[in-house]
């Protein structure tokens, strides 16, 4: 019996992680090299076949033009909207892009959609979860960042599906935050979660009332992370290699993917060191000899950051406007994502909202057991999580392009979602039957200022005079924070048809596409990995059983069924070198029932033993046929 | 009235029925509002409608808690707050906020006119003035001039503006007394009356919030 698994999965722009709800405690699931992180890098290896997490990042350095890092930054974006992130970052676009087109990142001769990418980072996630569960998972809830607008939001969902996933939910990652941190405990009052990742930066106030965790504002940049930090520092490292060695040596550095990302490498390590040294040392060997060396204190640091830093204040005053509070009316601050580490953020956040902020939370990991906790609500929750009930708000307000240009707002950032607007269009010119809407999202008054989501046809309005259909057009949010449209028009009672077209995200039928795809690699991943196990198991029951065949025991069962035992002996020896899992798994229970006396007879032999006085381990009992009987695994469907 | 969100027998959530905000909470369309009680039904309902709760039901029932806790959280943020609460009322019982309503912005905007507003006449003289010392402010910065006197005139000026925004507040409260005790047994020319005078009221606060968005404009730029 397959139990249903939900599991939380922070799929963060540094490192990824899935977690899910044990007893009454959200915890980490470990990935098969034993560490509960695992890097958002993806790489091609020689052979073609994809590597995820710490496996993948040597590629980074061995061969930059067949790896990719921090591809959240390029989630439900336009090749228009990325130009800066290019000169930042070594992402390399398909040559064949076509302009509206969702971006595709080369990776060796491949392409791939952002989401794709994604997807595969969550089936490294889904496949850790299943060796630890022994069974399949196909439930998630995935974090985003509060300030993730529509278009990035569906880019999350779609590479959830493409890796198989049925996403239960999208929850903001803040908001997960203060949902592991105010598990154990009954809160209440006000609490601010400030949230400094790898590459975006969130901050949301909630309200905790008896279990309600009420989100009444949140602000944010989903470009301003560690990420930052370590370009800036970069940029400064080209600055002094040109110093030291000439204009044609920086260049000859920056073509050099390896180079730069050798140069970045030792800057994290830098950045990191600072957080508990007052200085750390760069050392960088570039090929050919030259060496760049340089050591940073912790002043000059700062000094150097603080620009970067200092881009959370605005966010956080509005965030706090638009609460209508004050910093002394804060009971609590919470502190997550790695870049809160740096001692300059932590200060930063202390004099802001005038309170120590607590740290006693992994900030690399509360976000993922946040997502777990959710998932376990979601299941239909336990003792611990029944009372609880998270009450989010979009981020970003909703519009629409009217007249001149201008975007009409029809619901306002902070609305608790779900939230809804119903509006009312009309046509133009006699007999016209479709009408165009442009939906938007932002805080700007023009429509051009503002990001575009979508542009809507409602098609198929009975012709009749100018003016006199009526469609309502209903949107809303969902609990995701994801656009829903539906239409009617009034007058003939008809259901108005609706042609989406996503300014910057993947049709359902791209999406389907890509997941059959995937689902072929993964059918074929899963069973590979049955295979696998399956063959460990039948190695164990072999050993097992040429060591019974020693104890006395053996020469007790009748010469049929030593016979019986050896047929199916040489049976699965001679299967269990194949790819058929079917074969390998009937040979082992087959084996394992043939067995069964013979595991009987040393158990009582082993009996008697004892009570003639022998010691125990004179016997092979340990190591007999019981070993030939493992605890019978999971089944897979 | 809260029953109708659910069913009386197996109490399953139910699709919405079409009524007003006030009716979803259970309450008389009355304005004088106990927000603690609403918070309070909010959070009840909240626990009984939200999506979350049903992420393992079957498709209808998840249709319908979708539908009805957007418009639980609909109603709440309407109600909750105390202007957009008498604005519901009003477009409710007929009245178009006609100097917000969407049709003058857009022609506005498509015109590229700027919106005519009526000044209210108490005002009259008060906006002239002040137009008069924004124009001589923005005269000024463009020189890069900077007058003391100037800008303690035009401080006195918001300063008397926000008064006035936040008496009309108690204007609206008057009102909306008068609302509540006419809503059930009062005529409707004593309704109409009252609906008439709170647009006035609403009307006046706009205008006001406007010239006071522009001020602290003129004086940021």
């Amino acid at each position: 019996m397959a139990t249903d698994y939900i599991v939380g999965i922070d799929l963060g722009t540094t490192n990824s992680l899935v977690a899910y709800m044990q007893g009454d405690s959200p915890v980490v699931i470990p990935g098969e090299d034993g560490l509960n992180l695992v890097p958002s890098v993806v790489a091609l290896d020689e052979k073609n076949q994809i590597v995820v997490g710490n496996a993948a990042r040597k590629y980074l350095i061995e061969t930059p033009e067949r790896a990719v890092y921090s591809v959240k930054r390029l989630m439900g974006r336009g090749v228009e909207d990325i130009q800066d992130e290019l000169k930042l970052f070594p992402f390399q676009l398909a040559d064949d892009l076509q302009s509206g087109e969702v971006i595709r990142i080369k990776l060796g001769e491949k392409t791939f959609t952002p989401p794709e990418v994604s997807a595969f980072i969550l089936r490294q996630l889904k496949r850790n979860a299943e060796r630890f569960f022994g069974a399949p998972v196909t439930q998630a809830v995935i974090t985003v960042p509060a300030y993730f607008n529509d278009a990035q939001r569906q880019a999350t969902k779609d590479a959830g599906r493409i890796a198989g996933l049925n996403v239960l939910r999208l929850v903001n990652e803040p908001t997960a935050a203060s949902l592991a941190y105010g598990l154990d405990k009954k809160k209440h009052g006000v609490v601010v979660v400030y949230d400094l990742g790898g590459g975006t930066f969130d901050i949301s106030i909630l309200k905790l009332h008896d279990g309600i965790f009420e989100v009444i504002a949140t602000n944010g940049d989903t470009h301003l992370g560690g990420d930052d930090i370590d370009n800036l520092l970069i940029a400064i490292a080209l600055d002094d290699i040109r110093g030291e060695f000439g204009l044609g040596f920086e260049n000859e550095v920056r073509r050099s993917g390896e180079a730069v990302a050798r140069i970045r490498q030792a800057v994290i390590e830098a950045k990191i060191a600072l957080s508990s040294q007052p200085a750390a040392r760069l050392d960088v060997d570039f090929p050919g000899g030259k060496k760049y060396q340089r050591e940073i204190s912790l002043e000059v640091f700062e000094q150097m950051i603080q620009p970067i830093i200092d881009r959370t204040v605005g966010p956080c005053k509005q965030a706090l406007k638009d609460a209508n509070l004050k910093p002394e009316q804060i009971d609590e601050v919470v502190l997550v994502g790695g870049s809160t580490r740096i001692p300059k953020v932590r200060r930063l956040v202390q004099d802001l909202f005038q309170r120590v902020p607590h740290t006693d939370l992994n900030p690399d990991e509360v976000v993922a057991l946040g997502a777990a906790v959710q998932a376990n609500i979601l299941g239909g929750g336990s003792d611990i999580t029944k009372e609880m009930l998270l009450l989010d708000v979009t981020p970003l307000s909703l519009g629409i392009e009217v007249a001149g240009g201008v975007t009409d707002k029809i619901i306002l950032r902070n609305s608790t979602v779900p939230a809804s607007a119903t509006q009312y269009y009309t046509t133009q010119v006699d007999g016209q039957t479709n009408v165009a809407i442009h939906v938007l999202q932002g805080e700007r008054e023009l429509a051009r200022d503002c990001r575009s989501l979508a542009r809507f046809d409602l098609k198929g309005i009975p012709p009749m005079p100018a003016g006199l259909p009526r469609i309502e057009v209903k949107f809303l949010i969902d609990a995701n924070g994801i656009l829903r449209v539906s239409a009617r028009e009034q007058r003939s009672g008809k259901e108005a048809e609706i042609d989406v077209q996503p300014t910057y995200g993947l049709t359902d039928e791209q999406v389907e596409n890509m997941l059959l795809e995937s689902f072929d690699y993964a059918e074929e991943d899963f069973r590979q990995r049955q295979v696998i196990e399956a063959r460990r198991e039948a190695d164990t029951i072999l050993t097992a059983l040429a060591k019974a065949k020693k104890n006395p025991a053996w020469q007790e069962l009748t010469s049929e069924e030593r016979s019986k035992v050896e047929t199916l002996e040489n049976a699965l020896v001679t299967v269990k070198d194949g790819d058929d899992y079917h074969a390998i798994r009937g040979g082992i229970d087959a084996l394992n029932e043939a067995t069964m006396r013979l595991a009987e007879l040393m158990m009582d032999m082993a009996v008697s033993t004892a009570l003639k006085g022998k010691a125990m381990n004179d016997t092979d009992l340990e190591e007999g046929p019981k070993a030939g009987h493992p605890v019978a695994k999971a089944e897979f469907e | 009235m809260r029953a109708v969100h659910f069913c009386n027998s197996c109490g399953k959530v139910q699709p919405p029925v079409p009524v007003d905000y006030f009716a979803f909470f259970g309450f008389p369309r009355k304005l004088n509002l106990d927000t603690a009680a609403l918070e309070k039904e909010f959070y009840a309902l909240s626990r009984r409608l939200h999506p979350d709760l049903f992420a393992q039901a079957n498709p209808e029932e998840r249709a319908f808690s979708l539908e009805q806790s957007s418009m639980l959280n609909d109603a709440y943020r309407t109600l909750k707050d105390p202007i957009k609460r008498t604005e519901y009322l009003l477009r409710l019982e007929g009245v178009e906020l006609e100097e917000q309503s969407k049709q003058a912005t857009e022609k506005a905007r498509a015109t590229g006119e700027l919106k005519k507003q009526v000044v209210p006449p108490d005002l009259l003289e008060e906006v002239f003035e002040l137009n008069m010392h924004l124009e001589e402010l923005r005269m000024q910065k463009k020189m890069g001039e900077d007058d003391p006197a100037l800008l303690e005139e035009i401080g006195k000026a918001k300063l008397s503006l926000e008064e006035k925004y936040d008496a009309l507040f108690n204007e609206l409260r008057t009102e909306w007394n008068n609302w509540d005790k006419f809503v059930d047994n009062g005529t409707e020319a004593d309704r109409r009356k009252i609906l008439d005078r709170m647009l006035d009221v609403l009307n006046r606060r706009n205008y006001i919030r406007n010239l006071v968005r522009d001020v602290n404009e003129a004086l940021e730029d």
